[in-house]
């Protein structure tokens, strides 16, 4: 080879080389809707900036829309996200099935011990932990401290069921619109299923036996539905079989509810005096009991994970570690005040003198965090993992069905037993089909 | 012949027809309110009508978090580009089914139709893998093939419809005179069917354009058209129904104004073949 053939080829190829170092990697996160994810677009500029070979785009969607859209991509092997915003519910199950790349190897200065283990635990499959959690939630009992004074009640930190019911009686006032307790009707396995069943827990009902054989129409179900369905036709407010989530946070901002059993992330919007009339009038406490030592709260984690498809594995990995990170809460706190930083995942916010100030819901929020145990979430013993939901694939569908069924009821179309029949023999042909 | 109407009669069926078209619009008159209220305001009850603080808040929140403009040009390109190919392909077997119709035109013609029968999600995976190993998925013509295949029963049907009243004895003596195949589709039956032609056209665009399930199944970030630009702000846990109307406004704005310009052309061809 001539000198001049080589000194071409060696510029050739220092030239791929250099063009391969420099080029951008674009990672497309997909991700909801709300309030802490639009802050973390916000904010990204400042990743970009210090990694200026990663180009971030941003795919947001509604909570359904997401889930059916990543869940189609990740199993055809789309490659469409190369960051995926997903639940509890999903990890454990996209991870045994391998459409996860697992994120044991992150920077040790992310600090996989200072998660909390309750969300910790949720996201881990076999050892190995398939997303970061991005924000944690649990629910618990929201209550308007005026009308509780007025009904010359207090509200113990710990209510027990029946307490609530007894209060839900007192601070009911038909007349002037305001109802004594306001829970999720509208039917959806995240919907009123996710408050059914983690009420159910604590009556002491469970799913299923430990030989996957459904138990809807027993003795605990009937009676967790039973007390549901009194306490929502006696003290709820009128047509409650459609309200979700958005329906009942507008209802208490209104001022028309007593109490409000939900995710913890309503506490910083019923207290926002800019969008709730009652802001200074809200008291918390954990989700109720029933006696038999588990609380009728859930667990949930918004988390970060990467698809097995991803070619960006690295970038998206580096992304993964700053969102999660303790320096983007830092970030956040700095920009936006410590008020607003992700909260449920890490030990060390809860440690936090500036954030416990902040925050007044923080420590129940860790309280109802830590109160949630995905492995154990019964007092009889479970095949599955899961608070208020089973992570199975077959559950999402079968408990929509179930849902349909207690609305149905709640509506007054059928009797609470005729629901749970119903509901028992969804789940029995369900388990049956899929060979359990 | 035309009937004699009362005065009375034509007020009844006057203020009737302005009750109907306020009731069909009223859906679109609420989101356009909502969209400048706030979040507090736009859920409050009883709801406020016109008598709130008026603000533009919406609007520039919506404005700084989304790039609205990339969107746009995506759905015009989608749904120009989709219906552009579509009436490429439906002009020459329209009239193949117009002017040489066979036995079996009829059944080929509501075959085309039963198609539209069947829900799109059931073809979901199928496409999705297609277009997977066709590299489509995020691509605009991706999206451009797939709704010009969802519109074109509808673009053939009209067309075909349109085409029949054209007697087939001018294109006749277009032949005698010499003229190609091309010549007497290009030359003289697209310029004569021209009014259809374009009421087809406009209709194709605005189903093109509100399409919401293709264009959100197969987009991610390059190709997503304003239907992924309004699903980015819905959201079941948190407020968002001002912000939500203003993305849906700034949405449909351009196919409302678009059917605003060419109502006559839309009603007219709507109704084509209605009166004979």
């Amino acid at each position: 080879m001539s000198l001049r053939v080589s000194m071409l080829a060696a510029t050739a190829v220092a030239a791929v080389t250099v063009g391969g170092a420099s080029a951008e990697t674009t990672i497309t996160i997909a991700t909801v809707n709300n309030g802490d994810m639009i802050r973390m677009q916000g904010l990204a500029d400042e990743f970009t900036a210090a990694n200026p070979d990663i180009k971030l785009e941003w795919v947001t969607l509604e909570e359904n829309v997401l889930r059916q859209r990543v869940t189609q991509d990740i199993a055809t092997k789309g490659g469409q996200f190369d960051v995926m915003t997903i639940g509890t519910y999903e990890v454990p199950i996209w991870g045994k099935q391998g459409w996860l790349v697992p994120l044991n190897d992150l920077p040790p200065a992310w600090d996989a011990d200072d998660l909390l283990p309750a969300i910790r635990g949720g996201l881990t499959v076999d050892g190995d932990l398939y997303a970061a959690p991005f924000y944690g939630e649990s629910s618990m009992v929201m209550y308007r401290t005026d009308l509780m004074e007025q009904a010359g009640l207090e509200m113990p930190q710990a209510p027990s069921w029946e307490f609530i019911g007894q209060a839900a009686e007192a601070m009911t006032d038909k007349e002037n619109e305001i109802y004594g307790i306001c829970l999720r009707g509208k039917a959806g396995w995240g919907e009123n299923i996710a408050l059914l069943t983690a009420m159910a827990n604590s009556f002491g009902a469970r799913w299923f036996d430990e030989n996957w054989q459904p138990e809807l129409n027993g003795p605990e179900w009937t009676q967790a539905v039973t007390y549901y369905m009194d306490l929502m036709n006696n003290y709820g407010p009128p047509g409650a079989s459609t309200n979700g989530f958005n329906e009942n946070l507008s209802l208490f901002q209104q001022g028309k509810c007593g109490m409000w059993i939900d995710a913890t992330v309503a506490a910083s919007f019923v207290t926002n005096p800019e969008e709730s009339t009652v802001a200074d009038k809200v008291g918390f406490a954990l989700a109720p009991d029933n006696g038999l030592g588990k609380r009728g709260n859930w667990l949930w984690a918004w988390s970060l994970a990467i698809p097995a498809g991803s070619d960006a594995t690295d970038a998206a990995k580096t992304f993964v570690a700053w969102a999660t990170s303790k320096e983007y809460t830092a970030l956040v706190a700095e920009n936006e005040g410590w008020a607003n930083v992700p909260p449920g995942t890490r030990i060390s916010l809860y440690e936090n003198a500036d954030y416990l100030a902040a925050a007044p819901f923080a420590e129940m929020t860790l309280a109802s965090i830590n109160a949630a145990d995905p492995t154990a979430p019964s007092i009889k013993p479970v095949p599955y993992t899961g608070v208020q939901f089973v992570a199975i694939p077959e559950f999402a569908g079968m408990a929509t069905e179930v849902g349909q069924e207690i609305s149905a009821a709640l509506a007054g179309q059928q009797s609470v037993q005729d629901a749970l029949d119903k509901a028992q023999a969804i789940a029995t042909d369900e388990m049956e089909a899929s060979g359990y | 012949m035309s009937r004699s109407v009362t005065t009375q009669r034509k007020i009844i069926n006057t203020t009737a027809a302005w009750a109907v078209g306020l009731l069909i619009f009223f859906p679109i008159l609420w989101t356009i309110l909502t969209s400048f209220k706030t979040e507090a305001q736009a859920i409050s009850d009883p709801p406020v009508f016109l008598f709130f603080d008026w603000t533009l808040e919406n609007y520039t929140e919506v404005q700084e978090r989304s790039d609205y403009m990339r969107f746009l040009w995506n759905s015009v390109i989608i749904a120009g580009g989709s219906t552009l190919l579509g009436i490429i392909v439906a002009i020459p077997a329209a009239w193949s089914m117009a002017f040489v119709p066979s036995k079996r035109t009829k059944d080929i013609l509501l075959w085309m139709l039963s198609t539209k029968m069947l829900p799109a999600v059931g073809v979901l995976y199928p496409i999705y893998l297609i277009f997977i190993n066709m590299g489509l998925l995020d691509s605009k013509i991706g999206l451009v093939v797939v709704l010009m295949l969802t519109n074109l029963p509808i673009i053939v049907w009209m067309l075909y419809t349109y085409f029949r009243e054209i007697p087939g004895e001018i294109l006749e003596a277009a032949r005698m005179d010499g003229a190609s195949l091309k010549e007497e589709i290009l030359y003289i039956l697209t310029p004569m069917a021209i009014p259809g032609i374009a009421s087809t056209v406009l209709l194709n665009i605005i189903l093109a354009w509100n399409e919401a399930f293709w264009t959100l199944n197969l987009t991610a970030a390059n190709a997503a058209p304003l239907t992924a630009f309004i699903a980015s702000y819905s959201s079941p846990e948190g407020l968002f129904y001002a912000k939500l109307s203003a993305a849906s406004t700034m949405a449909i704005a351009p196919i409302l104004i678009l059917g605003w310009f060419s109502q006559k052309q839309l009603v007219r061809g709507l109704t084509f073949g209605a009166v004979k």
